[in-house]
């Protein structure tokens, strides 16, 4: 089966989320594989967003630039994505919708119509969303004008409702109707997937099949097979689930027994935050089990009762984005020098300052890595998928136990906000490693909560163990936990604490640190890290089959550095290609300061968007072609 | 076996200056202490930053020194992770009331059921004697260079508006009414505020000792010194809300009570309301195993320490096969 990118747009509280995800689950029904990348504005209502699905009989990773089928709600959808749209596409418009003025509708930007005042006169087109069409069709894309407001109000009848604002809101599911008669797919499968999505709401399940049914029967008795392009189903038992960043986030976080999650909401962060909340009671092997959710009064008070909770023996984590994690910093110290598991999983998003809210981006590596006043050890993991967001925020907890320090789990918003098809995630495996407790002959002597040890790591013990006291502050302490400003106790105590980082990076094993794609003898070795994972790794893959052999590590815990497999590992390497979501290519500069090594490459994006499968596989052929300039710097997104 | 104050005690230096009021706050939280039959490993002593904060390591319990301002976000993550934890948070008055003045107010609204404990001199003592955000306006004392350009805020005030339902003052050299008004917060169901009034020895040179004992107000026949602090419970007033349609009447009282100063300044409990759900009621009311499965005491692994989760539902909500 040839791959479908099927696009919806329309204004924000439209439904294009629902339509994505009834498009997703009828795709699943059908054996499909299926990757959603979603954008939207910092918004509530009216401004554009779109979703743009890529569906396959395998697994697929991340996103392309082409879309076979533009949903559009409205007609801004239209005019911002036509250039998309591939010369066999189609695009289905609202026919009430075209003849209005491009430069009337008042959600597009200035600067944005600024740039077609500039090309509509090159390209001959006038100002109408029918002349852009018209323009699209000159390209070879097929246009499907379909008369919404009168399917709509058919809709309304049949549903015997008189008030057609009822019905509006079903414009997203015409739009669905529409594409899989198209694609003549299986109009069951789609019945299914609002059937599951609407579960106990039989009323919206009754209106949204009205609607599909109403749209896919009017396209295929007026367009019947026009469109080449074909959706087919295919036969499995494999039990698969369609998940975002944020959900696997969550998950890995109940796996991990996580058992206190504090959060202030912010984007693209607090989604995962709510999921845990309506989640919060949960089966274990022998009952039930909880985790508490508390919405802080701000990020300053949501890593500090992290901390408390972390203290008491719990589990605990907290969630939140750039400007949250930049009020985070005072504590994150505290934690550093108090020894505090607790763990902060860091969805990176447009910056600096406010920066883009809702958009991606991988500018918070070095951030991460040296926030916080003071040397004070840390780990900072970056997560390259969905799947990976997963099983890292498990392994988060092990970590933060383990060494007794604080975890920032790196993510972007391209993880957090795109959904993946998987396999259901292999869990048995998963061991919980709480780390180090006092012997039965230690806990007859005093107890010292920061005893100097070989490893860093002292014995631990949550407030409130039996017939023990200790104490903990932000000054430096004794082993006790007493504040003391000793020249001699100090400089024990400071390498205790960053002993533990050594002892981390000699246990930890690469493996879960870093992962190897490509050809091993390659001497063309792209490094990247984070949502650039899965396009790089297609990239790599369209360019092996045309005789060009890439190797791509992949950098999963980025602190402590692991300096000497990734010095090993790049001797042979001729050059060396970066690919980031940042300015500076911050990874690039890491590797430079552990090993010495400087990139010859660096591919870089930083307009909010993440790197498609498409650019990077431009950006990359560029460079083994010899073509490339050192510093590229992709700019596709909409 | 019942404990004495001796038994709270530690052997680190208290570096208090002389006849710092601290000295008083920490004798009467060790008497309270023992007096309610507690262990020190039951209790965890949260402290913010600055001379204050020193105290949760004179204290023998376990003791969180924490961050300027942030002592009740930690009070808040270790009460609700381990309920059975005799939660107390104590620090300066520039400490909750000025940094950490969000806290504060966001502790009220939840009811958390904690202690917190405000040491109220005026002034930022161990850098030096600034003003503190409850020193009143016009006021200047020895440190600053110019009279204080910042009206003060209430905290007895704030405190009632924003949820405590345990609202008291004590003052720091009243010991035997501290312990007292120590006792009762500790024990009161829900989030316990006392605001302690205490001198600053070193830099507030207008509200000592000597003026909230009166002695520049001698009676004039007697010449006995008029000290200005007079006790709630002694004028018949009754802080304790007996059912909801009482409550608005009783804090419009405490609020009344808390304008009250200068010449005639009372301490005591100004506020008491039983009735309103605590936080930890609240979360029960979701969690129904809360109270007796706390977070810090479930499990999270079987015997071969692996994990003990059970995703099968959450995947099943996933699924799209």
């Amino acid at each position: 089966m040839k791959e479908v990118n099927w696009m919806a747009g329309g204004p924000q509280g439209a439904g294009v989320d629902s339509a994505a995800n009834i498009f997703a689950k009828a795709c699943g029904y059908g054996g499909l594989y299926v990757y959603g990348k979603r954008e939207y504005h910092s918004n509530i209502k009216g401004l554009h967003s779109y979703f743009h699905l890529r569906i396959s009989d395998r697994e697929i990773q991340a996103n392309v630039n082409d879309v076979d089928l533009l949903a559009a709600f409205d007609a801004e959808t239209a005019v911002r994505h036509i250039n998309e749209v591939v010369p066999n596409g189609g695009i289905i418009v609202d026919k009430e919708q075209i003849n209005s003025k491009v430069f009337s509708i008042p959600t597009l930007p200035y600067e944005y119509k600024d740039e077609l005042r500039k090309q509509f006169p090159k390209r001959g087109i006038n100002d109408t969303v029918s002349d852009f069409l018209e323009d699209a069709k000159a390209g070879g894309a097929q246009v499907f004008l379909i008369p919404y407001m009168d399917l709509l109000k058919r809709v309304a009848s049949k549903l015997g409702i008189r008030k057609i604002s009822t019905v509006t809101r079903m414009t997203n599911v015409l739009t669905i109707g529409v594409s899989f008669a198209l694609l003549n797919y299986d109009i069951g499968l789609v019945e299914k997937a609002i059937k599951s999505i609407f579960a106990n709401k039989p009323k919206l399940i009754e209106m949204n099949t009205t609607a599909l049914e109403e749209a896919y029967g009017y396209t295929v008795q007026n367009f019947g097979n026009a469109f080449p392009l074909k959706l087919e189903k295919i036969e499995t038992t494999e039990k698969r689930i369609f998940l975002s960043g944020n959900q696997a986030v969550a998950l890995g976080k109940v796996l991990a027994g996580c058992r206190v999650q504090t959060y202030y909401p912010i984007t693209p962060a607090a989604d995962e935050s709510e999921y845990l909340e309506a989640h919060e009671i949960f089966k274990t092997n022998t009952g039930e089990a909880s985790i508490v959710v508390v919405q802080t009064e701000d990020e300053i008070a949501a890593i500090n009762s992290a901390s408390g909770a972390a203290l008491t023996g719990a589990r605990a984590a907290t969630s939140t984005s750039g400007p949250g994690f930049s009020l985070m910093v005072e504590g994150l110290s505290w934690a550093g020098n108090c020894e505090v598991p607790v763990v902060i999983s860091y969805y990176q998003r447009g910056a600096p300052a406010t920066g883009l809210p809702t958009r991606s981006g991988q500018s918070d590596l070095k951030f991460a890595i040296n926030a916080g006043h003071g040397d004070f050890p840390r780990i900072v993991l970056a997560s390259g998928d969905i799947k990976e967001c997963f099983y890292d925020a498990a392994l988060a907890f092990n970590y933060a136990e383990r060494y007794q320090l604080p975890v920032i789990h790196l993510i972007d918003k391209a993880l957090a906000n795109s959904s993946q098809t998987y396999k259901i995630f292999e869990t048995s495996q998963f061991t919980i490693d709480r780390g180090t407790t006092p012997t039965e002959e230690a806990s007859n002597e005093e107890y010292k909560r920061f005893r100097f040890t070989d490893t860093g790591v002292s014995p631990r013990l949550p407030l409130g163990t039996k017939n023990r006291v200790y104490w903990l502050t932000g000054d430096e302490h004794n082993e006790i936990g007493h504040i003391s400003e000793e020249a001699a106790n100090r400089t024990m105590m400071m390498e205790k604490r960053m002993k533990k980082l050594e002892t981390a990076d000699r246990e930890i094993p690469d493996r879960e640190r870093v992962n190897f794609f490509g050809d091993g003898s390659s001497g063309d070795v792209v490094i990247s890290w984070g949502s650039p994972k899965g396009g790089i790794i297609e990239a790599m893959s369209k360019l092996n089959a045309e005789g060009f052999s890439l190797r791509f590590i992949q950098f999963r815990m980025i602190h402590p550095f692991p300096t000497r497999f990734v010095s090993h590992a790049l001797e042979e390497a001729q050059n060396l290609i970066a690919v980031e979501n940042n300015y500076s290519g911050q990874l690039a500069e890491i590797v430079k300061e552990n090993t010495g090594i400087e990139t010859s490459f660096r591919v870089l994006k930083y307009n909010g968007r993440p790197m498609s499968t498409t650019e990077l596989y431009d950006a990359l052929k560029r460079i083994v072609t010899h073509q490339a300039k050192k510093r590229q710097v992709l700019s596709y997104g909409s | 076996m019942a404990l004495k104050p001796s038994d709270f005690k530690t052997d680190v230096f208290a570096d208090w200056c002389p006849g710092c009021g601290d000295f008083g706050i920490m004798m009467a939280l060790q008497i309270a202490l023992a007096e309610l039959g507690v262990q020190p490993h039951q209790v965890v002593l949260v402290s913010g930053i600055g001379c204050s904060g020193k105290e949760a390591h004179n204290v023998k319990a376990y003791g969180v020194h924490t961050l300027h301002g942030r002592t009740l976000p930690f009070a808040t993550g270790i009460k609700v992770a381990n309920p059975d934890l005799e939660v107390i948070a104590i620090g300066g008055d520039g400490d909750g009331l000025g940094i950490g003045a969000g806290h504060f107010v966001n502790t009220g609204r939840r009811n958390l059921d904690i202690t917190y404990i405000i040491h109220d001199n005026g002034v930022y003592g161990l850098t030096k004697g600034q003003a503190s955000p409850t020193l009143k306006l016009g006021l200047k004392t020895k440190a600053i260079p110019k009279p204080n350009i910042n009206q003060a805020l209430n905290p007895i005030a704030l405190a009632l508006m924003t949820g405590y339902t345990f609202v008291a003052r004590s003052y720091a050299y009243d010991v035997q009414h501290l312990k007292d008004t120590i006792i009762q917060g500790i024990q009161h169901k829900g989030s316990a505020f006392i605001d302690v009034l205490q001198p600053c020895p070193t830099y507030n040179d207008i509200n000592t000792k000597e003026w909230y004992a009166g002695e520049d107000r001698k009676d004039p026949e007697t010449g006995k010194a008029r000290g200005r602090l007079y006790k709630l419970g002694d004028v018949g007033y009754d802080p304790a809300v007996q059912n909801e349609d009482d409550d608005f009447s009783k804090k419009i009282a405490a609020l009344n009570k808390a304008q009250e100063w200068g010449d005639r300044i009372p301490i005591g409990v100004f506020y008491k309301n039983e009735l309103e759900p605590t936080f930890l009621e609240r979360i029960g009311r979701r969690i129904p195993f809360y109270m007796t499965d706390p977070p810090a005491k479930q499990a999270i692994s079987d015997a071969a320490g692996m994990s003990n989760a059970d995703l099968t539902e959450f995947f099943e909500e996933l699924m799209t096969s």
